[in-house]
């Protein structure tokens, strides 16, 4: 039995609503920088957002995406390591819009991010307004170190699936498991079930 | 640069929970682009999801560290040696 | 090599906090007691762990202030956002108890076989195994010369200021402060970069040992202005503190 360190607790802990914070989750006011490797700098003259594995790939600058429709939005986010951020607001251009420009019958995506990260999500869960690539949170530009010029934002599941620093989709027949999948976390990920690893 | 990477130095006690003996001066090889180091200078990534021990030359991923339910799952894929 | 599963071992030990000293307005050096302490070596570390009373715990690394045999101590800075360095350099009172494993390390120590010139480079908080290190060379009445150089933002932020200044016998130390200097001072006021170290630096030709510790930032300018001095690589020892201020 560990020892109780008197007086020392969580930091930053906020209000927790019961209905909109999932199980096992508490509320902060901090936004944690979590990073499994070097903050990439690519530059916005180098940057795209390419969709492959449809019937053409397709693919946008940065002029090109910004171009494009956009949403604020403003959401609850849910990261595995436990803690919840309420009412966060982001801009970003709906996956719908980007996806409405590809055909294809894919049914699973892999995500893939400057750095070589990579996560998985089924397609129908980036789709239905529930999914946006993200270039603005809380009115600025999205600081690099939150996966700034633009990252996946997919509140419903757990927020290691937002993948930063994204650069494209790769639509897939399969499901195939990404960075944090590879290592065990959950193929899915959705906190009101309580999906952090394989097997949950 | 990250100042948030740490090194090897700071994972000492971890590898010495799952090894059994110290390994920081223990030396790694990168099976991606061949570059050898002491494991105390690798670079260090703790995102709390999990422990990501990178390659200074190549930033292949060498050792990942995650904890599941108690268990200390390890995957050292990226070593071609450790010794 | 494959992946693999480990059960963890128990091999954390209680430590109670025996005496608590303010070095400067953010760092503190906190004494403990663990039954059963075998000792360590100058530049080895503790991991500490911290229990909540829901149950959650946060682990963090600080190296050993103290020489080996003297009481067991930790150096510990205050983060202005961080999360357990504000509960042990203000909260924390004699009597009170965490966990620590250790001692860890077997690449950033130094006995007193592994000989110099030493030439030993602080970042901030970085100074705290380094001091362990020169401590340690005094006790075992180790004559190697031995060259400090400490980067801190004012004297007030010097860790350690008043045994530094008195010193120790073939010790020279250097600082270079890098946001406020007192009045007269002639000494470095700027980030180290190589021009200081190659002022600064034992030649390599007389085959010196470095030890670097800090800042992340910190400590890659200098080995990397080491090893362009002529420094072996393998002679420059590094220990990153990640994001740290008081550089």
């Amino acid at each position: 039995m560990s020892p109780i360190s008197r007086g020392f607790h969580r930091r930053h802990e906020a209000q927790q609503p019961p209905d909109r914070v999932p199980p096992g989750q508490y509320v902060t006011t901090d936004f944690p920088v979590l990073s499994a490797g070097p903050t990439p700098h690519t530059p916005l003259t180098e940057w795209t957002f390419s969709i492959a594995g449809g019937r053409e790939p397709k693919l946008w600058t940065w002029e090109q995406f910004r171009s494009l429709p956009s949403e604020t939005v403003t959401v609850d986010i849910h990261c595995v390591t436990r803690w919840s951020k309420l009412d966060t607001t982001w801009e970003g251009v709906s996956l719908d819009v980007l996806l409405a420009a590809v055909e294809h019958d894919a049914r699973y995506v892999l995500a893939f991010s400057d750095g070589g990260y990579t996560t998985n999500l089924p397609l129908a869960d980036l789709t239905g307004g529930r999914a946006w690539v993200a270039f603005s949170y809380r009115g600025g530009a999205l600081p690099s170190e939150h996966g700034g010029p633009a990252r996946l934002l997919v509140p419903h599941l757990y927020f290691w699936k937002s993948a930063k620093w994204v650069r494209g989709l790769r639509l897939r027949d399969g499901d195939e498991p990404g960075f944090w999948e590879t290592y065990g976390y959950h193929m899915y990920g959705d906190p009101w079930r309580e999906q952090r690893y394989a097997g949950d | 640069m990250d100042d948030s990477a740490v090194d090897g130095n700071a994972i000492g006690g971890l590898l010495m929970e799952v090894f059994g003996a110290e390994m920081t001066a223990a030396t790694g090889t990168c099976a991606a682009c061949g570059s050898s180091a002491q494991v105390a200078e690798l670079a260090v990534y703790r995102p709390r999801l999990g422990t990501v021990v990178r390659c200074r030359t190549c930033d292949n991923v060498l050792m990942v560290f995650v904890a599941i339910h108690d268990v200390t799952c390890v995957d050292l894929r990226g070593l071609a040696r450790l010794d | 090599m494959a992946g693999t599963a480990v059960r963890g071992r128990l091999t954390w030990r209680t430590a109670t906090v025996e005496s608590l000293v303010d070095e400067t307005a953010r760092v503190r050096t906190i004494g403990l007691s663990v039954p059963g302490w075998a000792g360590h070596l100058a530049g080895q570390h503790l991991d500490i762990r911290l229990t909540a009373e829901d149950g959650y715990h946060a682990e963090r690394e600080y190296s050993i202030a103290s020489a080996p045999g003297e009481p067991l101590a930790i150096t510990v800075e205050r983060l202005d956002d961080g999360e357990v360095s504000p509960y042990l350099t203000e909260e924390l009172r004699p009597g009170d108890q965490f966990e620590l494993r250790g001692p860890v390390g077997g690449y950033f120590v130094w006995d007193d076989a592994d000989g110099g010139p030493l030439l030993l480079l602080a970042g901030g908080s970085g100074i705290a195994p380094l001091r362990c290190i020169l401590r340690r060379r005094a006790l075992a009445a180790n004559s190697v010369a031995a060259r400090l150089l400490y980067s801190a933002r004012s004297r007030d932020d010097v860790i350690y200021r008043a045994e530094l200044d008195r010193g120790w016998d073939g010790v020279e130390v250097i600082y270079t402060l890098t946001r406020r200097q007192p009045p007269g001072w002639t000494g470095y006021a700027r980030h180290l970069d190589r021009q200081m170290l190659a002022e600064v630096a034992w030649p390599a030709a007389d085959a010196p040992l470095a030890y670097v510790c800090g800042p992340t930032s910190f400590v890659e300018t200098v080995a990397a202005g080491l090893v362009s001095l002529g420094y072996p690589p393998g002679r420059v020892k590094t220990e990153r503190f990640g994001a740290t201020g008081g550089q």
